[in-house]
């Protein structure tokens, strides 16, 4: 995929520019409202005439102001899931989701409805009337609909806005589980850093409808160690959960890590924040924390009172420990050095 | 009590072919007209309401001396009309043409109101997922707007049922031919005696005009249910 993207656009006060290309198959937009995020999703979507510039998608020109090329909404073949979803209200479900799979080009029907509505679990809720739907519902359905529709490339504009944290979790495997399967490039717009780590990994970002630099999404979070107010979070995806005791033990690449959450089945991914994982120079002979992990310092990143170290721990996993400089010194902490991490069991929180 | 002789049956007859004809061929042109005014961005388009909403404010009398001289043997259309060897004046199509001109600003009001409601990102949603601006007129639009267009039908019955002055002036007042209704009326009270008759013909009237109204009121409730 290359998605090559140069326009300009007056709208009164504001003006957006941006220019860039994009060959990653998942990539974020990131910015505070009002930096053009979504203007550019219109424009790109066809439902916006930029002022000047050009979008090419894989060779095929979309727009082209000097060529005068400006293919409508319904011939660019991109998908937009919208942040309140739009369902048609005077439909059911079924006729949702089948609304642009109807209306694709029969050639390049390669998704069915079947497989779409068996990886959303919408199966049950096929005949009921959209008005009848909970907000994660509605947007699983938005979703079907913008799939079925055979895009070339999916804009979701902050589809997770507006919805309650344990619902947006509840969603977020089901996104990325339909984009992986049915391989269609996205491109994530969202405020929120969570979000936008969750689904993408490289990101743009956007500041006064100018693209203020571009950059993996971890280096955007690990910014925010310093810059942000939640500081940086660790997102570790673990498998195989088993009791142990009163707790539970998952696999963590080749190590096992103890934590007070139980497991389900499939995913479980969990954040947990760098400020949550302290470090000791010696393996400390008793603490009452229920993970401790050998290490190596990769990196030690951060500016002012607030330090990030990256760790490599033993078993193949990363972790990023906040620590103030003081620590620093008094641990004699650099490039190479050897430390343990400790965890507490409970400082685990379940994102899904 | 109400007593009706068949030329009071003619009239209703009539009345309820004038109605039904100008409103089922004004509908087309009502939906065009409310969708160009609601979503379309072409030059022009003030001139157009003023022009659709001009009978709204006219004398009907006024409306009924401008068509005939529109559609009159020596009119703007005369040669055009004569050359097809049609007659507008003192025939029926006179009466569904100034009963749907009088008619017409009520049912383009209506429809483009249920218009102006939906929201327009189902539209650009409906674009995203591929359908062109008549498949959205189709599928998005016009189910929407159902409820506006009932109603809109129904005003316009209505005001074409009691339309007098624009009718008497390009139609006349022929029985059996062009008298309807209210035609019917004005003439009894003109003659001596008819007091009675031009009360049965009110109270049919009245009858009429609920019946569309609670037709009207059942289709919008069973829009409503959907």
């Amino acid at each position: 995929m290359l998605f090559e993207v140069d326009v300009d656009k007056k709208i009164g006060n504001f003006s957006l520019q941006v220019d860039f290309s994009l060959a990653e198959k998942k990539c974020g937009i990131f910015g505070p409202s009002g930096s053009g995020k979504s203007t550019l999703m219109h424009i790109l979507a066809g439902l916006v005439k930029a002022d000047r510039g050009r979008i090419v998608f894989d060779g095929i020109t979309l727009f082209d102001s000097e060529k005068k090329i400006n293919l409508s909404p319904q011939q660019r073949r991109v998908g937009v899931v919208f942040q309140h979803a739009h369902l048609f209200p005077h439909m059911n479900v079924r006729r949702n989701l089948l609304y642009g799979w109807q209306r694709s080009p029969a050639q390049l029907r390669r998704i069915t409805p079947e497989a779409i509505i068996e990886a959303l679990n919408l199966e049950h809720l096929l005949e009921r009337g959209v008005n009848r739907l909970s907000g994660g519902e509605r947007q699983r359905v938005a979703l079907g609909r913008t799939v079925l529709s055979c895009p070339r490339l999916i804009l979701m504009d902050e589809p997770l806005t507006g919805l309650d944290q344990e619902l947006k979790f509840q969603i977020i495997p089901y996104l990325r589980k339909v984009l992986d399967q049915f391989e269609i490039p996205l491109l994530f717009i969202s405020h929120s850093l969570e979000e936008i780590r969750l689904m993408t990994d490289e990101v743009l970002v956007f500041e006064q409808g100018r693209l203020d630099q571009r950059l993996p999404v971890e280096d955007l979070a690990r910014r925010h160690l310093v810059s942000g107010s939640r500081g940086y979070a660790n997102l570790l995806n673990l498998t195989s959960p088993r009791p142990h005791g009163d707790l539970w033990s998952y696999r963590w690449g080749n190590t096992e890590l103890i934590l007070a959450e139980p497991g389900v089945r499939g995913d479980n991914l969990f954040e947990l924040g760098a400020k949550d994982v302290t470090l000791f120079k010696k393996h400390p002979e008793a603490t009452s924390a229920r993970n401790l992990l050998p290490c190596q310092v990769v990196d030690v990143f951060g500016d002012g009172n607030r330090i990030g170290v990256d760790l490599a721990c033993a078993g193949g996993g990363h972790l990023v420990s906040q620590i103030v400089p003081e620590s620093v010194r008094e641990l004699d902490i650099h490039k190479g050095a050897e430390v343990v991490a400790v965890v507490k069991a409970s400082a685990f929180r379940r994102l899904y | 009590m109400i007593a009706l002789d068949p030329q009071d049956i003619q009239a209703i007859v009539l009345s309820l072919k004038v109605a039904s004809a100008g409103t089922l061929l004004s509908l087309p042109f009502g939906i065009g007209v409310a969708y160009v005014l609601v979503f379309s961005r072409i030059p022009g388009r003030a001139l157009l309401e003023g022009l659709v909403n001009l009978p709204l404010v006219l004398p009907p009398v006024v409306i009924g001396y401008l068509l005939l001289l529109l559609f009159g043997q020596s009119g703007a259309l005369g040669p055009v009309l004569r050359f097809f060897d049609l007659r507008i004046i003192f025939t029926l199509k006179g009466a569904v043409i100034a009963s749907s001109v009088v008619g017409f600003p009520l049912l383009v009001r209506s429809i483009r109101i249920g218009m102006e409601g939906i929201d327009e990102h189902y539209l650009q949603a409906a674009r995203t997922l591929g359908a062109r601006w008549w498949d959205s007129m189709y599928s998005i639009i016009l189910p929407l707007s159902a409820r506006a267009i009932v109603a809109g039908m129904t005003l316009m019955f209505a005001r074409s049922l009691g339309e007098f002055g624009a009718t008497i002036i390009l139609a006349g007042n022929i029985p059996g031919v062009t008298q309807t209704i209210p035609l019917a009326i004005y003439e009894y009270t003109n003659t001596p005696g008819g007091d009675r008759m031009a009360l049965s013909l009110c109270l049919v009237s009245i009858a009429l005009s609920f019946v569309v109204l609670l037709i009207s009121e059942a289709s919008v409730r069973s829009f409503r249910k959907r």
